[in-house]
């Protein structure tokens, strides 16, 4: 019973039937558990495979026994792998016998040239670790990402009074676990402020502020969830998710490359996105119609538009270019962008050779890419409300190319002689069905939203969640292979995906579930006492301060100012920017033509992206370039930002807008209630004494300034009014706080 | 409340984390133990010989057979066909293989220096400092296309969201300046293929983006106050601003708003040591005069030239590097964009080489009078060559340009470690492609970072499921030590 984890001889048998080789690692899969309860033995630290081994194999084995090589016929990006490969014919692991199990042999040897790895041999800890590892029963589960969704309840929590639903029993009971208290929650200004840069990405107007505050003193939770209803049905709503989901998309209004074409009409897609999250779309069927829309029966219009997602690709006009490397290019990216957005996997590692850590094949890769590889690029008539007809570029068609695997995943080297590769799912997943022999991107958009497919709610829930908290549960939200990290509360994740999956896919019902959590109200202020136990906060034991997205400053700044044109969707727009950079295109072939009247002040989303010389405002502020798809944005701290906001003109625009907004305010009549009204409008707060007393300050010097410097007043706001100058003066040191910037 | 003295010593650790374009590197923040999620790597340790890097590039490919790369078997064999199983392999962008015959250089060459290396006539003064170059003629390449071309040398791989190179080393190493970005662009001429994406960061954070110089007076964007905010307006707004911010900081504690404290302080040092550093009244007539500061574009030639004061901006700009590389900006990356020679090759080339000649011997001579060139690393080249062959584009006069040329092409590089007065590798007869110690680009990346006492292989960032570098992970890069001093 013990040697059951001997090494098999290498048998074709596993290579050729992968029905019988799956079958064969279940089995063992499940004679190890029972091992493991008798085996768990030494007064060691349990060790655990994901956080204590795997790291171990990925740093030391993977290079030499890996997806890319496997020397000695061995890999070890999976138990299954490793167990049926092993050129010596050695027993590999051992149970509970590291004495004769080859792999810690191999690790421990005295004769050097066995001795693995052969430069740099392991310290002792990690020898100690694999040592205790194997002591304990060799225990290898599969990689936790890709097990079932099993329904997980809400464990049991001390505190009976803090939770308000089931993810804050999942959070406390960690908090709790750890010995630590989860934090007060937060003023309700500030969870108003926070619930509307997160849901809309707009600051609440003063009006708003105060009605909620008014329901506030009446009743706490209708107040949260009639504000949270009011947010999610706002058209905004679509505009600040739908962001999110074009920065996954790599959305641009150019083609990018040399020549970067303009693409006057990609606002279609980017409109279909807006429209879709505000309905609410289920999020399966937002996989359908953006994967297969055109492959729908009786496909309409806009089901043709949604596959726009893969018309984002960058496409090379350069002359010369050779146009058929350039749509395999386009195809490549096409299969990372799926499979990372949908599955969190990193298969475009798998173009050349297998997937150096995760049990993806290079034949993977290429049955995913034979489904985009039959496809062709084509174009759609879009009707507009106007009558104005405008043709957008979709997907269309199937079956139009044979696929071949790439040698070394270079387009000019085929493997013609190994046969056609067939579009098909990844091996190791579950299987892909198909009703007909050859499937098709629909096939492949069912394969995705599959009940069988556990990633696609897992990774969906988890970037919908660090929108919210700044962070994932699972902290790298574009891997959730063996070289990603591990999700702090793995229940919460699974609990959530069901919850998303239960309520029919709907974004909104899960952003609803999320932020009338608890969780999600509590206080962000740091606590210092636990800057040693948490430091990452991954126990959520306090909310994320965030500082907004790139659109999202601007957009603040002209919102409190009061010239924010809220208008959703349309053509894309041309607010000012630097002449040079206006000026940067491929021989002149385009013109930045700045938008007039309040076309100016359209929110930041609208603005036009043009890949090779895209808007600084933007790019200063951590804009991906959309050239490849992203889940989550940088955020730096960069000088260049202050200057920014202080003195780029449509930000110094907003603060003339905002002083004329405060100081011609009738219902205001002294400084320190147009203080106070300043504060609320731009912080959602009232000033703290202190506060008053600097801002009053700054502003009476300022006042002595301008009224001395008649030619500055005139300068700053267009009049000889130096009370207005002033104001001016100040209001933008009020914008330019990390407070208005920062989702509380 | 904290005093700016008190918080810039708090904040410094967490600045440098988070906004290291003025300050330390992520990698450096990291071996200060200040974040946790800052990079994985951190400098392995042979000591540094370049402190910073003028990088001159010279976007669309410079011909090498009519600079550098002197070939009289080419001559003699012009107008001659070439092998067709050579051609049969290659991949060009409009030659027409069936019909293309070799085309040999009308440049006059001669040698120079020490080592004898060959230069044309259109070099005279680069062909002066020819004790000082270190010449690599045999690069290459795998991309024959600009863009991509452009980011395999920028970033290390033909594709997008990846660092360049100013922004790896400026990861690394940060910036000895205080008061600038680490990582300054230059541009001169029309935009190139790659426009921005060859200096941004990639998957690092924007501070690692490089930062754009601009003419005019105003070098960096949004570096003027807005009109009515004076100076004295402007530093009185950015007290109270301090002192705002540290009251939310006393509060929340959060160590982003320290951050956010210091880099508004930056800023504001930024605004005088900018204008400062683009004011030229301090250089000696002398001086204005080596780089050709006051050269007009010649009447002919140019055809991508953009603005009509192409060589005045392109030498403003090389003076401009010196003076960044003075006050220990890292990296500086100057970009020509206009060497894509297909037709018109004379005369294009002529007003190109002329542009460029005068400029960079005159840098290279001014580091080296300023002591600042054993530290400073220039590197001079394009992103690839150009073709022993005629072009013979249809409709076109055959036989004025060179097509694009991945096999091989030279680019040469002046202090900061390498070899003065060096040439390394050749290219056959016909220089057609490497025939002795072959550069891929990638090597010449690995090279680049051991001059600054970097592991090539031990510089990196967890990105996408793997820690990427700037060599490409596919391939075994290396050192080339012969060129190193």
């Amino acid at each position: 019973m013990e040697s059951f984890l001997f090494t098999p001889k290498k048998s074709p048998f596993l290579k050729q039937t992968q029905g019988v080789y799956l079958k064969l690692a279940s089995t063992s899969c499940i004679s190890l558990a029972l091992i493991l309860a008798a085996s768990v033995r030494g007064g060691a630290e349990p060790v655990d495979f994901n956080r204590d081994i795997q790291p171990l194999f990925n740093k030391h084995c993977a290079e030499c026994h890996g997806g890319v090589k496997q020397r000695g016929d061995l890999n070890l990006t999976s138990r299954t792998l490793a167990l049926a490969g092993g050129k010596s014919g050695e027993p590999l692991l051992m149970s509970g016998r590291p004495e004769e199990s080859e792999l810690f042999l191999r690790l421990t040897h005295q004769d050097s040239d066995l001795r693995m790895p052969p430069k740099s041999p392991l310290d002792k800890r990690e020898i100690t670790l694999i040592q205790n590892w194997i002591k304990q029963g060799a225990h290898w589960p599969e990689h936790w990402a890709y097990l079932p969704l099993l329904k997980t309840s809400p464990p049991e929590v001390q505190r009976q009074d803090w939770p308000v639903n089931e993810i804050d029993h999942f959070i406390l009971h960690r908090i709790e676990k750890e010995n630590l208290t989860p934090s007060s929650p937060a003023k309700p200004g500030t969870l108003l402020r926070r619930l509307c840069l997160d849901i809309t990405g707009l600051p609440p107007t003063v009006e708003e502020l105060q009605s909620f505050l008014n329901a506030w003193q009446t009743d706490p939770e209708i107040a949260l969830n009639s504000e949270v209803d009011r947010l999610l049905a706002s058209p905004h709503f679509g505009e600040r998710w739908g962001r999110h989901w074009l920065d996954q998309a790599r959305y641009a209004d150019s083609d990018g490359y040399e020549k970067d074409n303009p693409r006057p009409n990609a606002w279609l897609w980017r409109d279909w996105v807006i429209r879709s999250i505000n309905e609410d779309m289920p999020f399966d069927q937002f996989t359908i119609e953006q994967l297969a829309g055109d492959l729908l029966e009786d496909a309409d219009p806009s089901q043709h538009l949604a596959t726009g997602f893969h018309r984002q690709t960058l496409r090379n006009t350069e002359g010369g270019t050779d146009q058929e490397e350039d749509r395999v290019k386009r195809v490549i990216d096409r299969v990372a962008t799926t499979t990372r957005t949908w599955l969190g996997l990193t298969l475009e590692c798998a173009q050349c050779h297998d997937h150096p850590y995760d049990p993806l094949t290079q034949a993977d890769f290429y049955r995913i890419y034979a489904f985009f590889n039959e496809s062709d690029e084509g174009e759609v008539q879009v009707s507009l409300d106007t009558g104005k007809t405008l043709k957008a570029p979709v997907m269309t068609g199937h079956g139009k190319r044979k696929t071949y695997l790439f040698h070394r995943g270079d387009f000019l080297q085929p493997e013609t002689e190994k046969g056609a590769i067939p579009p098909g799912g990844i091996s190791s997943l579950h299987p892909l069905k198909s009703p007909a022999d050859n499937p098709s991107r629909m096939d492949l958009a069912k394969w995705l939203i599959s009940r069988d497919n556990p990633l696609m709610a897992r990774v969906t829930t988890n970037t919908i969640w660090l929108h919210l908290f700044g962070n994932g549960l699972v902290p790298s939200p574009e891997n959730f292979g063996s070289q990603g990290q591990s999700p702090s509360h793995p229940e919460l994740l699974s609990w959530l995906a069901d919850f998303f999956i239960t309520k029919g896919w709907s974004r909104k019902e899960l952003i609803r579930k999320i932020v009338t959590s608890q969780t999600y109200r509590q206080s962000s202020r740091h606590r210092l006492e636990y800057a040693g136990s948490d430091p990452d906060n991954r126990l959520l034991h306090r909310q994320n301060r965030k500082r907004v997205e790139a659109e999202i400053i601007r957009d603040l700044h002209l919102s409190v100012a009061g010239l924010l044109n809220t208008e959703t969707g349309g053509e894309s727009q041309f607010p000012p920017i630097p002449a040079d950079v206006a000026a940067q295109s491929f021989a002149n072939n385009f013109k930045w033509n700045v938008s007039k009247g309040s076309n100016r002040y359209r929110r930041g989303m609208y603005t036009f992206f043009k890949r090779t010389a895209p808007a600084p405002n933007l790019m200063t502020f951590d804009c991906p370039d959309s050239n490849i798809s992203i889940t989550q944005r940088n955020v730096s701290n960069t000088p260049l930002m202050a200057l920014t906001t202080l003195q780029n003109i449509v930000f110094h625009e907003a603060s003339q807008a905002l002083a004329r907004r405060i100081e011609e305010n009738p219902a205001l009549t002294n400084n320190q209630q147009r203080l106070e009204h300043l504060f609320k409008l731009t912080l959602s707060r009232i000033p703290e004494p202190k506060e008053l007393d600097i801002a009053l300050g700054l502003l009476k010097e300022n006042l002595s300034h301008y009224l001395d410097h008649p030619d500055q007043t005139l300068e700053l706001c267009g009049e000889s009014k130096p009370s207005l100058a002033a104001w001016t003066a100040t209001v933008r040191i009020i914008t330019n706080l990390d407070e208005f910037i920062t989702c509380p | 409340m904290i005093s700016p003295e008190e918080f810039y010593l708090r904040t410094r650790r967490d600045f440098l984390a988070t906004s290291a374009s003025g300050l330390g590197g992520l990698a450096l923040a990291h071996m200060l133990g200040s974040d946790a999620r800052a990079a994985e790597s951190a400098l392995t340790h042979f000591a540094p010989r370049a402190k910073r890097c003028i990088f001159l590039f010279m976007a669309g490919a410079p011909s090498q057979l009519d600079l550098f790369d002197y070939k009289p078997k080419l001559n003699e064999l012009d107008g001659k066909k070439m092998d067709p199983l050579i051609l049969e392999k290659m991949r060009f962008a409009f030659l027409k293989k069936e019909s293309a015959t070799l085309m040999g250089s009308k440049r006059a060459f001669s040698q120079h220096g020490q080592a004898g290396m060959w230069f044309s006539d259109l070099l005279p003064h680069l062909a002066s400092c020819a004790d000082d170059l270190c010449m690599i003629k045999s690069m290459h390449t795998t991309q024959f296309n600009h863009h991509p071309g452009q980011l395999m040398m920028q970033c290390g791989e033909p594709h997008f969201g990846l660092p360049s190179i100013g922004s790896w080393l400026t990861y690394g190493l940060g910036s000895e300046n205080e008061n600038l970005p680490g990582y300054v662009v230059l541009l001169a001429g029309r935009g190139s293929s790659g426009g921005a994406t060859l200096y941004q960061s990639g998957f690092l954070p924007s501070s690692f983006a490089g930062v754009r110089f601009r003419n005019g007076d105003e070098p960096v964007l949004n570096l003027r106050n807005p009109d009515g905010i004076s100076p004295e307006v402007q530093r009185r707004g950015l007290d109270a601003l301090r002192k705002l911010n540290g009251i939310a900081h006393d509060a929340i504690r959060d160590p982003e708003i320290e951050s956010r404290i210091a880099a508004y302080e930056l800023a504001f040092r930024m605004q005088s040591a900018a204008p400062e550093l683009a004011d030229l009244s301090g250089e000696s007539e002398q001086t204005i005069e080596a780089y050709g500061l006051n050269r007009d574009d010649p009447a002919t030639g140019g055809r991508g030239k953009g603005s009509s004061r192409t060589w005045s901006t392109f030498a403003r700009n090389c003076l401009l590097a010196r003076r960044l590389a003075e006050r220990g900006v890292r990296f500086v990356n100057l970009i020509h964009a206009s060497w894509d020679q297909h037709s018109n090759l004379d005369s294009e080339l002529e007003f190109n080489a002329g542009m460029s000649d005068q400029p960079v011997a005159a840098l290279i001579t001014d580091l080296k009078e300023r002591g600042l060139l054993d530290e400073t690393l220039v590197v001079w080249g394009g992103e690839f060559g150009r073709t022993p062959l005629g072009e013979n584009r249809p409709g076109r006069k055959p036989n004025t340009g060179r097509d694009h040329h991945p096999n091989a092409f030279t680019m040469f590089m002046a202090g900061g470690g390498v070899k003065p007065g060096f040439s390394y590798g050749e290219t056959d007869d016909i220089g057609w492609e490497p025939a002795h110690n072959p550069v891929h680009v990638n090597d010449f990346h690995a090279t680049l970072l051991h001059l600054f006492g970097i592991n090539h292989l031990k510089l990196t960032h967890r990105h996408g499921g793997a820690d990427k570098r700037l060599t490409s992970l596919t391939r075994e890069s290396k050192v080339i030590h012969d060129l190193l001093s």
